[in-house]
């Protein structure tokens, strides 16, 4: 029993999901039923996958121990490379490739640049984030090009699966969720990013590719970042330059407030998308309880520290039980 | 006369301008535990850096087991059963006993490529009992190493390489930071390592640690071997006056 107590509350992601219980009775009450309803439920697991993706793959770069502030960036590069490509003339999946490579890219320069000249993932990532915005705003000239839409297969992306509560994009979030617990939790890749973030010299020392692992780590948050975005675009139809614009703020936000380290090794999959899905909650819990939108950033803020003091404060608690080990 | 496991012949390593290693000639027999002694800056821990291929030596020889071998990485140390226990501790806090054990050796039921899934359950069954082998009791393979005393984490590192059969172990400042208690159960870990016919390599500052758990000791001094001698044939008075 004591045993158990004391695992629960040792789970990073525990206090994200308590925050969640708490807000959802919260909105639902003040909402008198309408958050809980379809209709609501449709719309937030319609946004979810878009900023849960990204948080995904910045959640899995945070736990090997970098960062990535241009996910914001790419999120809006790729899609507008397609629209562009498709207005070009060039069919969808060959488009739709050169967009993900493009974000591949990305990622990869990241990690050689951060890792190559031994400096801050911080200060590499934020110089991207604004090479990134500008190339985004100059290729457009601007203005959002059309999006030619009906060149995009949008049953894959976008469509209401049978006009019922999910749509395309959440499916694919559930592999995504899916298949990245799994590697975190069941692969041997994901022990070692765990232990690349956790304490590099040991993990150095036993004989892992870390610096592989970080590579790898960069090119996935940057390609989810990218398709999140395009799924976006998709649903928007209309690929802004300025789309993504503080996702990395939010990114952080949803990872930390699900359990993420800052300083690495310490995080699950299932806590970034608690932390995301906290984040699109309580957007659409101020709207629906008809308070002003502007307090919305303060809400996250405000969330972020309350989620990472709680959640150090359960950590001591459980530490305070002593066990025999 | 055996063998010897490892064979250092005209090992030579220089850092920008200093002579960290200079010609050092060395045979480990097997299962004698070695005290590796001197002074900060006496090129011990290079020595033991290029054993656990982490630094590349400039020029010389070693030999395991009488083959010619390069170390060019701790992945190809571990291969030759080269294991290297560090002071500042090579675990990972954050992760389990079970994980811990089989960081970057993780035993998988399926993969591609070198990566797969993990046998967790053999990882957890397994990690208990090479724990049980240095008589070190954890109840349970979950455990966060961050949550273990000093000496508990030192016993999970030398299973570690008693569980893969090394042949050679280096501890480097295995007793640092420890208690008392905890560095005498430390010291046990390593005396018990000859009897399973590993070579233990043990550095310290502490001379007396040494005298209780090696059988012979060598002395480092700018680079060289200034003293290699069985313990029997030795006083810590003279060790002290060499290095």
């Amino acid at each position: 029993m004591k045993r158990a107590l004391k695992i629960y509350l040792e789970k990073p992601e525990l206090a994200g999901i308590l925050l969640l219980v708490v807000l959802t009775v919260f909105f639902e009450v003040r909402s008198n039923g309408v958050f809980l309803s379809f209709q609501n439920i449709r719309g937030v697991l319609g946004l979810l996958p878009e900023v849960g993706a990204v948080t995904i793959g910045f959640a899995m770069l945070m736990i090997c121990g970098e960062f990535d502030l241009s996910v914001g960036s790419v999120f809006a590069i790729t899609p507008m490379s397609i629209a562009l490509m498709l207005n070009a003339g060039v069919a969808f999946w060959p488009a739709f490739a050169v967009g993900v490579l493009i974000c591949a890219i990305i990622g990869f320069l990241n990690a050689f640049i951060t890792l190559k000249f031994d400096i801050p993932s911080f200060i590499t990532t934020l110089g991207m984030l604004f090479m990134v915005r500008s190339l985004t705003i100059v290729m457009s000239g601007g203005f959002p090009p059309l999006l030619a839409v009906d060149k995009v297969p949008m049953a894959l992306f976008t469509d209401f699966i049978g006009g019922g509560l999910f749509r395309a994009s959440f499916v694919w979030f559930v592999a995504l969720v899916l298949l990245a617990s799994a590697i975190m939790a069941r692969t041997n890749f994901g022990n070692w990013i765990s232990a690349t973030g956790g304490f590099i010299e040991a993990a150095r020392s036993m004989g892992i590719p870390v610096t592989r692992v970080k590579f790898t780590c960069f090119m996935m948050c940057s390609v989810l970042a990218g398709l999140a975005g395009t799924v976006q675009v998709f649903r928007l139809k209309s690929p802004f330059p300025n789309l993504g614009e503080s996702l990395e703020l939010q990114a952080i936000a949803g990872s930390v407030i699900g359990g993420v380290a800052l300083t690495g090794g310490v995080g699950t999959v299932f806590g970034a998308v608690v932390g995301a899905l906290l984040i699109r909650v309580i957007d659409n819990g101020l709207v629906l309880s008809r308070i002003d939108a502007n307090w919305f950033k303060f809400a996250i803020g405000a969330l972020t520290v309350f989620a990472v003091v709680g959640n150090s404060w359960l950590r001591r608690t459980a530490r305070r039980i002593k066990l025999e080990v | 006369m055996p063998t010897p496991i490892i064979s250092i012949r005209g090992l030579h390593k220089w850092y920008s301008g200093v002579h960290a290693l200079n010609g050092i000639d060395l045979d480990l027999e097997p299962g004698e535990p070695v005290g590796l002694v001197g002074d900060n800056g006496a090129g011990k821990s290079t020595l033991i850096k290029v054993l656990s291929g982490v630094e590349l030596p400039d020029s010389g020889e070693i030999r395991v087991e009488g083959r010619p071998v390069s170390i060019r990485s701790p992945k190809s140390a571990m291969r030759l059963g080269i294991e290297t226990v560090y002071q500042y501790n090579s675990l990972v806090p954050n992760m389990t006993v079970a994980r811990n054990l089989f960081i970057g050796r993780e035993p998988l039921t399926f993969s591609a490529g070198g990566i797969g899934i993990m046998n967790q359950r053999k990882m957890r069954e397994d990690s208990i009992r090479a724990i049980a082998e240095v008589d070190l009791h954890l109840r349970s393979p979950d455990t966060p190493v961050g949550e273990l005393s000093g000496g508990q984490r030192q016993g999970v590192a030398i299973a570690r390489a008693m569980y893969f059969k090394s042949k050679v172990l280096i501890l480097d400042e295995p007793t640092n930071h420890l208690s008392v208690r905890e560095t005498s159960k430390v010291l046990g870990f390593v005396k018990g390592l000859a009897a399973q016919n590993v070579t233990a390599i043990l550095i310290s500052h502490n001379l007396h640690h040494v005298f209780v758990s090696c059988r012979r000791v060598v002395a480092m001094a700018r680079g060289k071997i200034v003293l290699d001698k069985k313990i029997a044939e030795t006083s810590i008075d003279e060790i002290v006056d060499v290095i």
